[in-house]
């Protein structure tokens, strides 16, 4: 039945290892393998407390239908050795299917592990390594794990040609050699899981990339020529990404020295008409607000992408949390209209942001983009995604005869903006209150004009049916936002292919509110889950604050390090079905 | 008007009225400022002047440029992004002291390591005027105030050292009250490429009444602009703070722009990603 295709949940796989095992770079030839061979999946990295070097783990879930997140289980643990596993633990849930191989010289099996699955393989992959010249055991580990769930040998070893080739024949024959030797020791995996192709997808054109490269690639799509930057974890990535790549397409990043500078060289790019952007994390945009405050003031156009960590404070920075929606939503003093918006997947980054950047622009306000680590940082295999005509086109006036009104109250509350460099365009834009011409004053006239134009551009705009992402139909209604969309949605396709109506709401503009529009869909709601990972369930108070909701509406909601995952949504669905 | 006429000061000022106080230091750095434009032939449309808050950085609505006068502290970032982004303007960065060396103090340092091409004008009369007197890092150690009774006994900040250190291009003192050398030495200042500093002398006749006296301590510095850093920096460690004149003219690479040119198409960014 093609249902059950469609929710197989694919394979999961963990790969564990000291710091130099190099257990990310297999499970990355593991992630493209298999999207050469027509399968979608994703990995994510999760560290230790170490910079560089340290214990890793490889996620990975391949499936033959696009996946967004990991089921919180795991089919196979492939342990290099057991150092400081016990880090992983809590993310590495294994069941008695599990599959787990491991190498006796690393050590003993952990208690966790034998008390969870009898599948437990031993085999000396060390030894293997030793006896071929140059051998690596993460190369063997490839192999065995490849072979074991089927991915074809020959995409493998295209791979490894590709990436070892400029190494020297000799690197290249000895990951060739550990190549063959695990796959000739993959029978020992017999009760692996496979990886069954789906016909269907192999014609597909797909991407490899990560939520971060993606914002980035967002951003350029719809037209960012500048950008500064301060690096900061998760978000850095974004900023590397975009620093040749303005280069090429003509554009400037400037590294600044610190968020409060390259808030300002975003604010003064915009100001002189080139769309403009920057990238940061909690600590980055706290330091940012005051002058989100004067962008707002001053109506200039600017985009700041927050890849959220573990907070308060320097928190978690390597971590997924959901927790600054306050502050994007509330950060700025005054009365400060400006947008927020959250992508709902990896591939989603790139949509929102292009869209941000549009709405930004043609709004001339700044726009917060509440992206987190695990979007940010997990490494995807999509479908090409498609060209949306989201530009930045700013109203702009081209020539000025008669005296120019910076500030001008028009309907849309939008005032075309004079760029630096037109003649008769003078003139100063002011963080102070100020009159239609942008002069400084203190009137009640002026700030009440000036505040409900500001207000009138972003309340009155038409954002489409952008909004959210809806699906489904049903007296449950699950309300979300960002990176939880992913686990919601799987959650919810797995109800309903168990009978359950369920809808989700997927929030994608998270201010302004689109409070008809949601209630209009929450409409024949009887109970309401709204489900988010932060401690102090930001989001549910914030729809409390402004929305009319069911009597029956509860929030399901808990702090990173550990993300929301489909198993527990489902059975969050469950209970709300039971009821 | 005749547009080649070549342009006039009173062409660069606004209508405005200053919010300045009679006497203020500030009306003289606007005069010399608007007859610098002019003499540098620039159009109004094609320079802007970013500041931050306070007295001083009021000065860019008093102009018939571009203007933007932001939040206290971060007129220099707000200058960088748009001179990096637009090259072909003239950009001016203006404030004061508490503005400049407090509160933004870092980006002063990294402006002037990163040599932008742009010019950076400090209206130092040692005091927070706008806040209605308070010592700023430029004020002597035992000024009395009601913030800090007695002084802050603490040693000033020397802006001129700490500019020519950190890898200002061009460094220069002025006086307001001196209205043709302040002209020159800010269209010098526009005029030499990279990251240009001017402090410039500009009493505060409200809270520091006291300066009206600098008139008769400033002096022309007794020898030429040098280019060797060091021997500049000497000589401003050991003058008496009323020299006036260019200190410092030095030839370092401004900050490298982009060239603008489309080298590649987003499309071709995108190859990287295909599978
Ligand atoms: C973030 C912030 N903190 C404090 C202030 C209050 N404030 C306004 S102007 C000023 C000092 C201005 O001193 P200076 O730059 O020397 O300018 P002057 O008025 O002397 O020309 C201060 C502290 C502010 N506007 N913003
Ligand atoms: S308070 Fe001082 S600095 Fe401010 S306007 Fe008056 S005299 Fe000038
Ligand atoms: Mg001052």
């Amino acid at each position: 039945m093609s249902d059950q295709i469609k929710i197989d949940t694919g394979i999961s796989i963990a790969l564990t290892g000291s710091g130099g095992a190099g257990v990310m770079t297999a499970g990355g030839m593991l992630l493209e393998a298999a999207a050469k061979s027509g399968f979608y999946g994703l990995q994510t990295r999760s560290v230790g407390p170490q910079i560089r070097g340290g214990e890793a783990a490889a996620l990975l879930r391949l499936s033959n239908h696009a996946v967004e997140i990991h089921r919180g289980g795991f089919d196979i643990l492939f342990a290099l050795d057991w150092s400081n596993f016990s880090r992983f633990a809590a993310e590495i849930t294994l069941d008695e299917n599990s599959v787990v191989i491991f190498d006796p010289e690393g050590g003993e099996v952990p208690e966790i592990v034998s008390a969870a699955t009898k599948n437990i393989i031993e085999l000396p992959i060390k030894k293997f390594a030793s006896e071929i010249p140059g051998g690596r055991m993460n190369m063997i580990a490839l192999g065995i794990v490849a072979g074991a769930i089927d991915l074809p040998k020959e995409t493998v070893l295209g791979l490894i040609v590709r990436k070892f080739a400029s190494k020297g024949e000799a690197v290249l024959e000895a990951s060739r050699a550990c190549l063959e030797a695990g796959y000739k020791h993959a029978g020992s995996v017999a009760n692996a899981p496979k990886l069954v192709s789906d016909a269907e997808n192999a014609d597909v054109p797909r991407w490899l990339i990560t939520g971060n490269e993606a914002a980035a690639l967002g951003a350029v799509r719809g037209g960012i020529k500048f950008a500064a930057a301060y690096p900061i974890t998760p978000a850095t990535e974004i900023l590397e990404w975009l620093a040749p790549s303005l280069t090429a397409i003509g554009g400037n990043l400037v590294q600044a020295e610190d968020e409060l500078s390259s808030i300002n060289m975003i604010i003064g790019a915009s100001y002189g008409g080139i769309p403009s952007i920057t990238a940061t994390s909690g600590p980055g945009l706290a330091l940012m607000t005051e002058s989100i405050g004067l962008a707002t003031a001053a109506e200039v156009p600017v985009v700041i992408v927050d890849v959220m960590r573990g907070g308060p404070s320097t928190g978690i920075p390597t971590k997924s949390e959901q927790s600054d929606l306050n502050i994007a939503i509330y950060g700025l003093h005054g009365d400060a209209p400006h947008l927020v918006t959250a992508p709902l997947s990896v591939a989603d980054c790139l949509f929102t942001t292009q869209w941000s950047v549009h709405l930004a622009e043609a709004m001339q306000v700044p726009a917060i983009i509440l992206s987190d680590q695990y979007l940010g940082q997990a490494k995807m295999i999509i479908d090409k995604p498609a060209d949306v005509a989201f530009f930045a086109d700013r109203s702009k006036v081209e020539k000025i005869d008669t005296a120019y009104t910076r500030y001008a109250l028009t309907a849309d509350g939008v005032s075309p903006m004079a760029i630096p460099g037109t003649a008769g365009g003078q003139y100063t834009a002011d963080g102070l209150e100020h009159s239609v011409t942008g002069t400084p004053s203190s009137a009640a006239e002026d700030h009440h004009d000036q505040l409900a134009k500001r207000r009138r551009k972003i309340e009155g705009f038409n954002y489409g049916t952008h909004w959210a992402e809806i699906e489904g139909e049903g007296d449950l209604v699950i309300v979300t936002w960002g990176s939880t969309a992913a686990p919601v949605r799987e959650a919810a396709e797995l109800a309903r292919a168990e009978g359950i109506s369920v809808k989700t709401i997927a929030v994608r503009l998270l201010a302004p509110l689109r409070v008809e529009a949601l209630e209009a869909e929450l409409a024949g709601a009887r109970r309401v889950l709204v489900i988010e990972q932060n401690d102090l369930a930001q989001f549910y108070r914030y729809l409390r604050g402004h929305v009319d909701l069911p009597a029956d509406t509860r929030a399901y909601h808990h702090p990173g390090p550990m993300m929301l995952s489909t198993t527990e949504i489902l059975s969050e669905i469950m209970k709300e079905h039971r009821l | 008007m005749n547009v080649s006429a070549p342009l006039k000061a009173s062409d660069f000022k606004s209508d405005l009225k200053p919010v300045w106080c009679p006497g203020c230091g500030d009306y003289h750095v606007l005069l010399s400022l608007t007859k610098a434009l002019a003499d540098l032939e620039r159009k109004p449309e094609e320079v802007a002047v970013i500041s931050g808050i306070g007295c001083s950085s009021r000065i860019p609505a008093y102009l018939k440029c571009y203007g933007f006068h932001g939040v206290h502290g971060r007129s220099l970032p707000l200058g960088t992004g748009l001179k990096v982004a637009r090259p072909d303007m003239t950009v001016i960065v203006a404030g004061g002291d508490g503005d400049g060396f407090s509160i933004g103090g870092n980006h002063f340092l990294h402006a002037c390591r990163r040599n932008i091409d742009l010019t950076y004008i400090v209206m130092d009369n040692r005091v927070y005027g706008m806040t209605k007197g308070q010592p700023s890092p430029t004020t002597e150690p035992d000024w009395d105030s009601a913030l800090s009774p007695g002084g802050t006994g603490l040693n000033p900040f020397h802006p001129l050292v700490i500019a020519l250190a950190s890898g200002a291009n061009f460094v220069a003192r002025a006086f307001s009250g001196d209205i043709r050398g302040t002209t020159k030495l800010i269209s010098d200042a526009v005029n030499h490429p990279g990251f240009s500093f001017i402090q410039i002398l500009s009493p505060c006749v409200t809270f520091r009444p006291e300066q009206k006296e600098w008139k008769s301590a400033i002096h022309a510095p007794p020898v030429e602009a040098t280019d060797d850093p060091a021997r500049a920096a000497r000589r401003i460690m050991t003058d008496d703070g009323f020299n006036v004149g260019v200190l410092y003219r030095g030839d370092r690479r401004p900050y490298k722009i982009g060239d603008g040119v489309e080298h590649k198409t987003v499309a071709d960014l995108e190859q990287e990603f295909q599978i």
